[in-house]
C-alpha cells in the first residue's frame, strides 16, 4: 500500500523544488536519474559566516518514507565548517532522526540546514570529528546521536 | 486499568481517552491527578498541557473547521481526499487514514512506542489517543502488540503492579501496599516484590545489587590480582610484575611513582649510599606495607563473605535434588504402613533447610556490608547457631536417614528441623530489628 504513493509524495517534492524553490536551494537536475535519491544545492544566507559559499546536500529515501527520515548528507568537495557537521558530510540534526516527522518534506530539511548554518558563530569542526569519521558507518542514520547543544 | 479509569471517571467527566493520557502521565496514580486537578482548578488548561493533551472544553472549535472543505490533500502522501477520509486528533492535523495505519504501524511496530505516540505533524507533541488507534488499525497482529505495550506501560508505571520475572510468565502480581515484601506467582515463583530477585530477607534490595554488581564484577579476577600483584604503595594502582627488574616506576601517569618491589619503599635510597632494603623494616617501608596490607585486607574481607555466599548458593543447588531422593524415602516409609500426611514430615524438612539455606546465603551480603559494633557481634553468634543447625540437618537427611527405624527418623528429623527453624527467626528478627532501631552502621 505504501509503495505506490512513495513515489508520488518523492516526485511532488521534486517538482515543487523544481519549479517553486524557495531563496536559497536549488535541485541538481542531473541528479535525478537515479530513483529514490536526488541532490539539492543549497547557499549560505546573506550577512552569515557561509554567505557566498555553495553546498550539495544528498538526499537518500528509504522505502518507508517518509514515515522513517530521508538519509542527508553534504557532498561534493565542498563540506561546511560547522560544528555540527562532519568532516565526511554527516550531520548531527536531531529533525534527521528522532525528531523526524512525516509531515516534514526535503524542503523543510533544507531550510533547516539553511538555518543552522546560519546561527553559526564559529567556523569549526566537531571536537570529535577525527574520531568520528574514522569509526562512523556510511549510513549517518546509524550512529546514535547525541544532541548536546541547540545554541549553534 | 478500565476499573480506575471508572472510578476517577465518576469524579471527573472528562472523556475515557483523554483522561487515560492524563493518568500515564501522573504514572497511574490517581490521587494525585485529582490532587494536581483540582489544584489549578479553573486554570485546568495546564495540566492537559503538560500531558500533551488538547482540553476538552477547547476541542469543540476545531471539529468546526476540518469539516469545512470538502476535498484536502494530505501533508504526507500528497493525495487529496474526501473530508471525510481525513481525520486527525483534537490540535487540528489531519491526515488521510491510509498515511496515519502506516505512521502508526510504523511507531508501534519499529519503535515500540504506545502510550507516548504523537501526532505526526512536525514539532507537535499531543499524544494519539487509543481509540484513534482501534479505530484506525485493522491488522490484528499490530493491534494485539499495541494492547500488549499499553498493558506494559500500565504495569511498569504502576507501583503496586509488578511482572513476575520467570521466564515466560505473563502474570502480573498486585500488591497490597507498597513495602518490600515476599510475593509468590501463581506459576511458583517467589521473588521481592521491589527488585524482582528472588527473596532476600534480611539483606536490602540497595546492598544486594551492590553485592550482585561486585561479584559479576570481580569475584574471579579478584583472587588472581590477590596472588599476582602487589599496590602501588602512592595510589594505590595494582601492578603486576613481569619482568626481572625490582626498580618499579608506577605507570598511572599522574603518579610514576617509584618504588623498590621487594621492601615497597621508595626507591631513591636504592641507587644511593643510603642503602637498606636488606635491613628489616625501615620506617618508610613498613608505612607502604600497612598500606598495602590494609588494600589486601579489603579484598580478603570480600573474599571471606564471597565464599562463604557463593557456598550456601552451591548447596541450595544440591538441596534441590535431595527433594527426588526424599520423595523415594517417603514412597517406601508408604509402603511400611505410614499414611501420606505422616511422612510429609521429610518434604517439610528439606523446605525448611533450603529456606535456611537461602537465608544464610542473603545474611553474608548483610555482613559484609555491617561495620562491627556490639549489635554485629550478636548477628554473628546467631548467624554461627544457624549455620551450625542447618548443618546438622542437613547432614542428617543425606546420610543418617538410611540406618535408624523410621520412628526414630521422624523423632530426630522433627527434632532438628523445629530447631533450625527457629533459629533462622531469631536471626532474622534480630536484623530487622536492628533495622528498626537504627542499630546497623554499613561500611564503605
Amino acid at each position: 500500500m505504501a509503495g505506490c504513493f512513495v513515489q508520488k509524495r518523492i516526485q511532488k517534492e521534486i517538482l515543487t523544488l523544481k519549479n517553486s524553490p524557495p531563496p536559497g536551494m536549488k535541485l541538481c537536475d542531473d541528479s535525478l536519474s537515479s530513483p529514490g535519491q536526488f541532490m539539492v544545492e543549497v547557499k549560505g544566507a546573506e550577512g552569515t559566516l557561509f554567505a557566498g559559499e555553495e553546498f550539495k546536500l544528498l538526499f537518500k529515501f528509504g522505502q518507508s518514507y517518509p514515515f522513517d527520515s530521508p538519509q542527508v548528507t553534504f557532498v561534493g568537495n565542498q563540506i561546511p565548517v560547522h560544528p555540527h557537521v562532519y568532516s565526511n558530510g554527516h550531520i548531527c540534526l536531531s529533525i534527521l532522526t528522532e525528531d523526524w516527522s512525516p509531515a516534514l518534506s526535503a524542503e523543510s530539511v533544507c531550510l533547516s540546514i539553511i538555518s543552522m548554518l546560519s546561527s553559526c558563530s564559529e567556523k569549526k569542526r566537531p571536537p570529535d570529528n577525527a574520531f568520528y569519521i574514522r569509526t562512523c558507518s556510511k549510513n549517518p542514520k546509524n550512529t546514535k546521536w547525541w544532541f548536546h547543544d541547540d545554541k549553534v | 486499568m478500565t476499573d480506575m479509569l471508572n472510578e476517577v471517571q465518576d469524579i471527573i467527566n472528562i472523556p475515557s481517552t483523554t483522561l487515560r493520557i492524563l493518568l500515564a502521565h501522573f504514572n497511574w496514580d490517581k490521587e494525585l491527578l485529582l490532587e494536581r486537578y483540582y489544584e489549578y482548578e479553573g486554570n485546568q488548561e495546564r495540566i492537559f498541557a503538560d500531558a500533551h493533551v488538547i482540553s476538552p472544553f477547547r476541542s469543540a472549535e476545531h471539529c468546526k473547521q476540518q469539516t469545512s472543505c470538502s476535498s484536502i490533500s494530505c501533508e504526507i502522501c500528497c493525495s487529496s481526499h474526501s473530508a471525510s477520509f481525513m481525520t486527525g486528533l483534537d490540535c487540528g492535523h489531519i491526515f488521510c487514514k491510509d498515511c496515519w495505519a502506516t505512521y502508526l504501524a510504523v511507531k508501534i511496530l519499529d519503535e515500540g512506542m504506545s502510550q507516548m505516540i504523537s501526532c505526526p505533524a512536525f514539532d507537535c507533541r499531543i499524544i494519539v489517543d487509543d481509540s484513534l488507534v482501534m479505530q484506525l488499525i485493522v491488522d490484528k497482529h499490530i493491534l494485539q502488540k499495541y494492547q500488549h505495550l499499553m498493558t506494559n506501560s500500565f504495569v511498569e508505571c504502576n507501583s503496586l503492579l509488578k511482572w513476575c520475572p520467570a521466564p515466560d510468565c505473563h502474570h502480573v502480581i498486585k500488591l497490597e501496599y507498597k513495602e518490600t515484601q515476599p510475593v509468590k506467582c501463581d506459576c511458583g515463583r517467589e521473588f521481592c516484590a521491589e527488585c524482582s530477585e528472588p527473596w532476600h530477607d534480611p539483606v536490602k534490595c540497595m546492598h544486594l545489587k551492590k553485592w550482585l554488581k561486585k561479584c559479576d564484577d570481580d569475584s574471579e579476577t579478584s583472587n588472581w590480582i590477590s596472588a599476582n600483584t602487589k599496590e602501588c604503595p602512592k595510589c594505590l594502582a595494582t601492578i603486576e610484575k613481569v619482568g626481572g627488574c625490582n626498580h618499579m616506576v608506577c605507570r598511572n601517569q599522574s603518579c610514576k611513582h617509584e618504588f623498590c618491589w621487594v621492601c615497597l619503599g621508595p626507591w631513591d635510597p636504592h641507587g644511593a649510599s643510603w642503602y637498606n632494603c636488606n635491613r628489616y623494616n625501615a620506617v618508610d617501608a613498613r608505612k607502604a606495607r600497612d598500606i598495602q596490607e590494609r588494600s589486601r585486607q579489603m579484598l580478603q574481607r570480600y573474599l571471606f563473605y564471597c565464599n562463604r555466599y557463593m557456598n550456601h548458593l552451591q548447596s541450595l543447588k544440591f538441596e534441590h535434588k535431595l527433594y527426588a531422593r526424599v520423595k523415594r524415602k517417603m514412597d517406601e516409609m508408604q509402603c511400611l504402613n505410614m499414611t501420606w500426611i505422616e511422612v510429609q514430615f521429610l518434604k517439610t524438612a528439606v523446605d525448611i533447610l533450603c529456606q535456611c539455606r537461602q537465608t544464610l546465603m542473603y545474611t553474608y551480603v548483610f555482613a559484609f556490608f555491617l561495620e562491627r559494633n556490639n549489635q554485629s557481634i550478636i548477628f554473628e553468634e546467631n548467624q554461627a547457631d544457624c549455620e551450625k543447625a542447618t548443618e546438622m540437618l542437613s547432614e542428617y537427611l543425606e546420610r543418617d536417614i538410611t540406618t535408624a527405624s523410621v520412628a526414630e527418623i521422624k523423632q530426630k528429623v522433627q527434632d532438628k528441623y523445629r530447631y533450625c527453624d527457629t533459629r533462622r527467626n531469631v536471626l532474622l528478627k534480630h536484623v530487622h530489628e536492628g533495622y528498626d532501631e537504627d542499630w546497623w552502621e554499613y561500611f564503605e
